[in-house]
């Protein structure tokens, strides 16, 4: 490796990053997201293989269900196929025959499988990584219970243990994601029933996740476009606390309020100079109580906490700022003018939350 | 009539037009048919789409009724002849629609209400952007206010929301195809309501409440007992204060989305001065009789009480109704600080409800750049 890189010129290295950036940019992964087997994702995506095709697209299809049903087969005749390989048994796809064929874009129908030994890669997301990364598009379909973060919750909800499972970041770093979400069963059912109710809950996680890759890629779209508003399309609540605020009613009240809105929170505190061993003591109690509520902790600097808060909530686009009532008087408005009002003038795209002690 | 006879509603919820409502809904449509369900459609709106026209072939329409307003004809779903033919299902397009003035009832989800009250399941489209409750987050997105709103219990009550979902990316290919629209208002489109910020955000939204109606629904009853069963926790309840300021309807709605959320009960409170000899100006009056109204029309429970200082009128009856949280609308910018005696009505409330947690609502107007 050494001896490599001590031949390399300086025009060398950038021709690298320029190709580098060049397959970053071509990069583009579009995942079908789906809560069970059945709900039609497989249909989705094919008729998207189609409708590509018709228009005069390079398409392959790299990997299909192991059963496919006639509706999917009569899209499939028409489609390129190649086929799975068959290594020690198990099946993988054909990865260095995809990269060989090239195709603009490849189909992917069912991400979470492990390779069988003896392949390039242990999984199949991580092939199709490698695809990505030679600039073929890949769409692909996936179903919740495949996500590797969410077993546990799967599991809670389906009693099931999955063994193949793909990780979530793969899963955020899709361009695209669209979500299959027809409803459970028969429409319109009249008494839904513990099947029905366990499909909700998965429906409800696949929605979720689904918002939330949403939210990641509006938040970078508009840093790439140098803008910072904030849509409060998530709700986002910033939690301000002192070592005399009554966290507790604060902490409960965020994290009910953001569980409900699927939302996040965090607990700010902005450093103050020389406060006494008592105050501190106080304090480390409390950011430790939000911890272990599962909020995300924020220690801000910045002589005037007023504008140290303001600043943080409009980077983070926060939509709910809570604040205590020790905060409603005190030391700070006997130097700055009343907080509350000043926190009220700045913040005027949140919904501002006052406290009791 | 019990409500086991009442019809079901299920909402096919979108993000902007042109995503596929529509077309799943008539999808779904022949296939209860091809089960034997005895099903028609209501209302269809073609918008010039092949794809979703092609799909109304085969399916029994009942005829719209014409309504004359001002000289022109209008064409309005005709609810009593959908209720006369009495189907077992019946698709309805476009239900945030306004029905045009003369007609029976104001809005499509009136109209639909009286299908349900029949017995007749309904299945239906709707974008996000309609939600009531969502109004003020709309229109700081897409910095338009949109007008023809569904109050958001009447979302509540579908037995089922599914979330129709389609990449801004495919959207914005279908609108340059002209699948959508036809060029030139495409081209519109595209600079206002089709921005790809705005639209990514819009489907987050849509979403989010899709995934909060099916939370919902899944756990049924357990919701609202859930927030009050803790011990020694009590249930909350919330007061929005109604005034004359214009930003009252944002309070309203950002009190009644939370306290939906939270399963707490809201009241909407105005409070009459005592001792106004001359009552208030008539503009005054007006606007919160219609602020009463509004929150009326979202299922808020009303009160008007008597006070001779608003705060402390309000503060009382909050204590004496054990609310736990007061919404007030944002104060008007002004010069700050303000001396103690001139502080204004939420500075006021915020100094008197010591006990109770305030939330001063965003204002959350469009976005500027």
């Amino acid at each position: 490796m050494a001896i490599e890189t001590a031949r390399k010129t300086p025009e060398d290295y950038l021709r690298e990053c320029q190709a580098e950036e060049a397959a970053l940019q071509q990069r583009h992964l579009k995942i079908f997201l789906g809560y069970a087997s059945g709900v039609g994702k497989s249909m989705r995506m094919l008729e998207e293989a189609r409708r590509r095709r018709e228009r005069g697209q390079d398409v392959v299809v790299g990997a299909v269900q192991p059963a496919v049903p006639p509706e999917q087969a009569a899209v499939l005749a028409k489609l390129e196929v190649m086929p799975l390989r068959v290594v020690d048994g198990g099946t993988a796809i054909d990865v260095d025959g995809l990269i060989r064929r090239h195709p603009t874009v490849c189909f992917i129908d069912g991400l979470a499988y492990d390779n069988p030994p003896g392949c390039r890669n242990r999984t199949r997301w991580q092939d199709v990584d490698d695809l990505l990364n030679t600039g073929i598009k890949v769409i692909a379909s996936i179903n919740i219970q495949y996500i590797a973060e969410l077993q546990e919750q799967v599991e809670a909800i389906t009693g099931k243990h999955v063994e193949q499972t793909v990780p979530v970041a793969f899963i955020k770093s899709a361009d695209e994601i669209e979500i299959v979400d027809a409803a459970p069963e028969a429409p319109l059912e009249h008494s839904p029933s513990e099947r029905t109710e366990r499909l909700s809950k998965l429906r409800e996680l696949a929605l979720v996740l689904a918002a939330e890759v949403v939210d990641e890629q509006l938040n970078e779209y508009l840093e790439n476009h140098g803008i910072h508003p904030t849509f409060g399309a998530h709700e986002r609540i910033l939690v301000c606390v002192t070592p005399r605020a009554n966290a507790h009613e604060m902490i409960e009240t965020a994290r009910t309020i953001s569980q409900r809105f699927h939302g996040e929170w965090t607990v700010a505190y902005v450093n103050q100079p020389a406060i006494s061993d008592v105050d501190q003591a106080a304090l480390d109690q409390k950011l430790a109580m939000a911890r272990d509520a599962g909020a995300n902790i924020e220690i801000l600097e910045g002589e005037d906490p007023v504008s140290a808060i303001v600043g943080f909530a409009q980077a983070r686009g926060i939509t709910q700022l809570f604040i205590g009532h020790s905060q409603r008087s005190g030391l700070w408005s006997r130097i700055r003018g009343n907080p509350v009002d000043r926190l009220l003038r700045l913040s005027r795209g949140m919904d501002v939350r006052v406290f009791p002690q | 009539m019990p409500d086991s006879q009442r019809g079901k509603l299920k909402i096919y919820m979108g993000y902007a037009a042109g995503v596929g409502k529509t077309y799943q809904m008539l999808e779904e449509a022949h296939s209860l048919k091809s089960k034997g369900v005895d099903l028609v459609v209501g209302y269809f709106e073609p918008h010039g789409r092949k794809d979703t026209i092609a799909l109304i072939q085969g399916l029994e329409v009942i005829p719209r009724k014409k309504v004359e307003y001002r000289g022109t004809a209008f064409e309005e779903m005709d609810a009593e002849a959908i209720v006369a033919r009495h189907p077992q299902v019946c698709a309805v397009d476009e239900f945030p629609h306004t029905n045009v003035p003369g007609s029976a009832r104001t809005k499509r989800w009136e109209d639909v209400e009286v299908l349900l009250d029949a017995g007749i399941d309904v299945l239906t489209t709707m974008n996000i952007q309609h939600l009531e409750s969502l109004n003020d987050q709309v229109w700081h997105i897409t910095g338009i206010r949109v007008r023809e709103t569904i109050p958001d219990w009447v979302l509540q009550q579908a037995s089922d929301v599914v979330m129709i979902d389609l990449t801004p990316r495919a959207l914005l290919h279908r609108l340059q195809r002209g699948v959508v629209y036809s060029s030139d208002k495409a081209q519109r489109a595209m600079q206002n309501f089709f921005r790809e910020s705005t639209l990514v955000a819009l489907r987050e939204l849509a979403l989010r409440e899709t995934a909060h109606e099916v939370e919902q629904r899944s756990e049924g009853e357990a919701v609202p007992a859930k927030i009050g069963a803790a011990p020694g926790e009590a249930r909350h309840k919330i007061l929005v204060l109604v005034t004359e300021d214009p930003k009252t309807a944002m309070a309203i709605r950002r009190a009644k989305r939370v306290g939906d959320f939270l399963g707490a009960e809201c009241f909407a409170v105005a409070v009459r001065r005592l001792g106004d000899l001359n009552g208030l100006p008539e503009a005054e009056r007006e606007a919160i009789e219609r602020h009463l109204n509004f929150a009326r029309n979202l299922h808020i429970e009303t009160r008007i009480i008597e006070g001779i200082a608003t705060a402390e009128a309000v503060v009382d009856f909050a204590r004496r109704n054990q609310i736990t949280q007061i919404f007030v609308a944002r104060p008007k910018e002004r010069a700050w600080p303000v001396p103690l005696l001139l502080r204004d009505l939420v500075q006021k409330i915020v100094y008197r409800a010591k006990e109770m947690q305030i939330v001063i609502v965003a204002d959350r107007g469009p976005q500027s750049g």
